[in-house]
């Protein structure tokens, strides 16, 4: 019985037509569809505030929806100072946590700290902005924003009156939800460093911390580096929980002490009330800004992360 | 001798530090944990909190059965968009996923998580509610679903990838076609792995506030019909804990409780799902 055999060439000519294929490519395509159709609708609806403002709208303090003026100066400031004090608290207990967490040994003490650290990823946005404003701001105000602007009120970053609702503790609580992404993205980078030079620092005689300090974490640089830009693009966008705390006046203040706005909240605070033309479009404007500028901080920590898994893997 | 010693110190230390800093990241969790159930208790007790709709201030007995309701509905629909295309793009990515395409499609997923919430609001704003002039919850529910969609892609394409590749061969040697292997063979020796990434994004979908503010928009009144704005237990949370009303704050803090719930369940659901996969794929 002769069974005719399909010919032995190769490429895609020869293949036979795969449906399964076709559909599933069709299918999958939705993400990327997704995300230009989000680019380009969001930079049409934002199209007459950048014909109108142009680039003066980012140097521009104005805020005033009765005379159609609008300018995202203090949001802009409000997102960049909180953004990067959190980082900058989030970063030693982050790296700290991911040190503990790679490190060998006390495998139960490890995973409840683990699983807690994830949890914190897990719990709501609403739900920090609801605990932050009734169970920290109080606190904060009495233990230490008092304190601080009745002491050192001459210095300009805690000049007082104090207020509940300020830059501090919108800072706090971006602080506690970036600390996941920095803890778990360290401590994968981490892991990743060859045990081969953990090994030969030890063996010359090194501590278990100069092993740390001058061996490991130099090697895993690139990555924690990248996982503090990821974790930066969620305190850039992160939204309800800022809105709850931060006290949305649109101001820049000099003082920590004093409440701000910032991009996102703005958005969320005003959106469904502007009325008219430019009001709506200027805040979809300010929603572009903060789109585009975490596109380029999730693109860039992507990269950095990558680059140091495929070492990783050589 | 005195050189040692310092470096035996410093060591101590530094160790001695790192252990504060893990202790120290667990107390932010902690303290919202207890503050959330010790302030959220009171209102779930009373059992017209699961079952009333809002009550106009200073009136007892209000609930949030309509924010259940609507976020059961709005998770749900959302459900329904992205899970099924979040398969089929996740089985896309291993099966075929080593060309252009396959690249586009990680890229996509991978930014799409970390877009802010918000933006997507204002996306789906532009996209649903403005063209038809009203809001409603169908307009939330694809928010929802295009928050949930890169979640869904990328762990189904971890789960699928952890199935042992003697499987697949297996399928193909005995003449199965492409779609049968990937479908009736592959997906199920995966479906541990992909209910945890489907049972992850519904729980996040579930806990945002952000994308619904200017889409499902919220609704005082209990609504099954979603072309109308729909109200959702994250949207009581926000509205209610930013009013001076005592009333109100207590609902928030019961929603909050709620929430937390819910995600803790789904967290711990997802863990045993993910150990399952793990042994199963040790098995095969």
């Amino acid at each position: 019985m002769a069974v005719a055999r399909p010919a032995l060439r190769s490429g895609a000519a020869s293949r036979p037509p795969d449906g399964f294929r076709t559909v599933t490519t069709v299918v999958s395509l939705a993400a990327p569809v997704v995300l230009v159709a989000i680019v380009l609708v969001v930079g049409s609806g934002a199209l007459p505030a950048i014909r109108h403002f142009g680039l003066g709208f980012f140097t521009s303090r104005a805020w005033d929806p009765v005379r159609d003026k609008f300018g995202a100066l203090p949001m802009i400031y409000g997102t960049v100072v909180t953004s990067f004090l959190a980082l900058v608290m989030a970063l030693p207990v982050g790296i700290g946590v991911a040190i503990f967490l790679a490190q060998q040994g006390a495998p139960r003490i490890r995973a409840a700290i683990g699983t807690g650290v994830e949890l914190l990823a897990a719990i709501p946005s609403v739900v920090y902005g609801i605990w932050g404003l009734y169970v920290l701001a109080p606190w904060l105000l009495i233990h230490v924003s008092r304190p601080l602007s009745t002491r050192l009120g001459s210095i300009p970053i805690f000049a007082g009156p104090a207020l509940q609702t300020n830059l501090l503790i919108a800072s706090i609580v971006l602080a506690v939800m970036v600390l996941p992404t920095l803890s778990a993205i360290s401590r994968d980078v981490i892991r990743a460093v060859p045990s081969g030079m953990r090994e030969a620092s030890v063996a010359l005689g090194a501590t278990w911390w100069e092993t740390t300090w001058k061996v490991v974490l130099p090697a895993a640089r690139a990555g924690i580096f990248g996982a503090t830009i990821l974790a930066l693009g969620r305190a850039l966008g992160e939204t309800i929980a800022v809105t709850m705390v931060i006290g949305n006046r649109h101001d820049i203040p000099t003082s920590l002490l004093l409440p701000a706005y910032t991009l996102a909240s703005a958005i969320a605070n005003e959106f469904s009330e502007a009325t008219g033309t430019l009001y709506p479009s200027s805040l979809i404007f300010l929603g572009l800004v903060l789109m585009l500028v975490t596109l380029a901080v999730n693109v860039i920590a992507l990269l950095l992360v990558r680059s140091i898994s495929r070492e990783a893997r050589v | 001798m005195t050189r040692n010693w310092r470096r035996q110190l410093s060591n101590q230390v530094a160790r001695l530090l790192v252990y504060l800093m893990a202790a120290i990241a667990l107390v932010p969790l902690s303290m919202v944990l207890i503050y959330t159930v010790v302030s959220g208790l009171p209102a779930l007790t009373h059992l017209e909190f699961f079952t009333n709709v809002e009550r106009p201030v200073g009136i007892p007995g209000a609930g949030v059965a309509h924010a259940f309701v609507g976020t059961i509905v709005m998770v749900g629909l959302a459900s329904l968009m992205s899970i099924p295309l979040g398969i089929i793009s996740g089985i896309q990515l291993v099966e075929y996923g080593t060309g252009r395409v396959g690249d586009a499609v990680r890229l996509a997923c991978d930014v799409m998580v970390g877009i802010p919430s918000i933006a997507i609001g204002l996306f789906i704003y532009a996209l649903l509610v403005a063209p038809l002039h009203h809001f409603s919850g169908l307009s939330g529910a694809v928010a929802l679903a295009v928050l949930m969609l890169p979640v869904v892609v990328r762990t189904t394409e971890s789960a699928v990838a952890l199935v042992p590749g003697a499987l697949r061969e297996a399928g193909l040697a005995v003449g199965l076609p492409r779609w049968r292997v990937a479908l009736q063979l592959v997906l199920p020796a995966a479906v541990p792995g992909v209910v945890t990434g489907a049972l992850l994004a519904v729980a996040r979908a579930a806990g945002e506030t952000a994308p619904l503010l200017f889409t499902a928009f919220g609704n005082r009144f209990m609504i099954f019909d979603p072309t109308k704005a729909m109200p959702a237990l994250p949207l009581i949370v926000f509205h209610d804990a930013l009013t001076p009303y005592p009333d109100l704050v207590r609902t928030a803090w019961g929603a909050a409780l709620v929430l937390i719930i819910l995600t803790l369940l789904v967290n711990v659901a997802s863990r045993v799902a993910l150990r399952r996969q793990i042994s199963l794929a040790a098995k095969l």
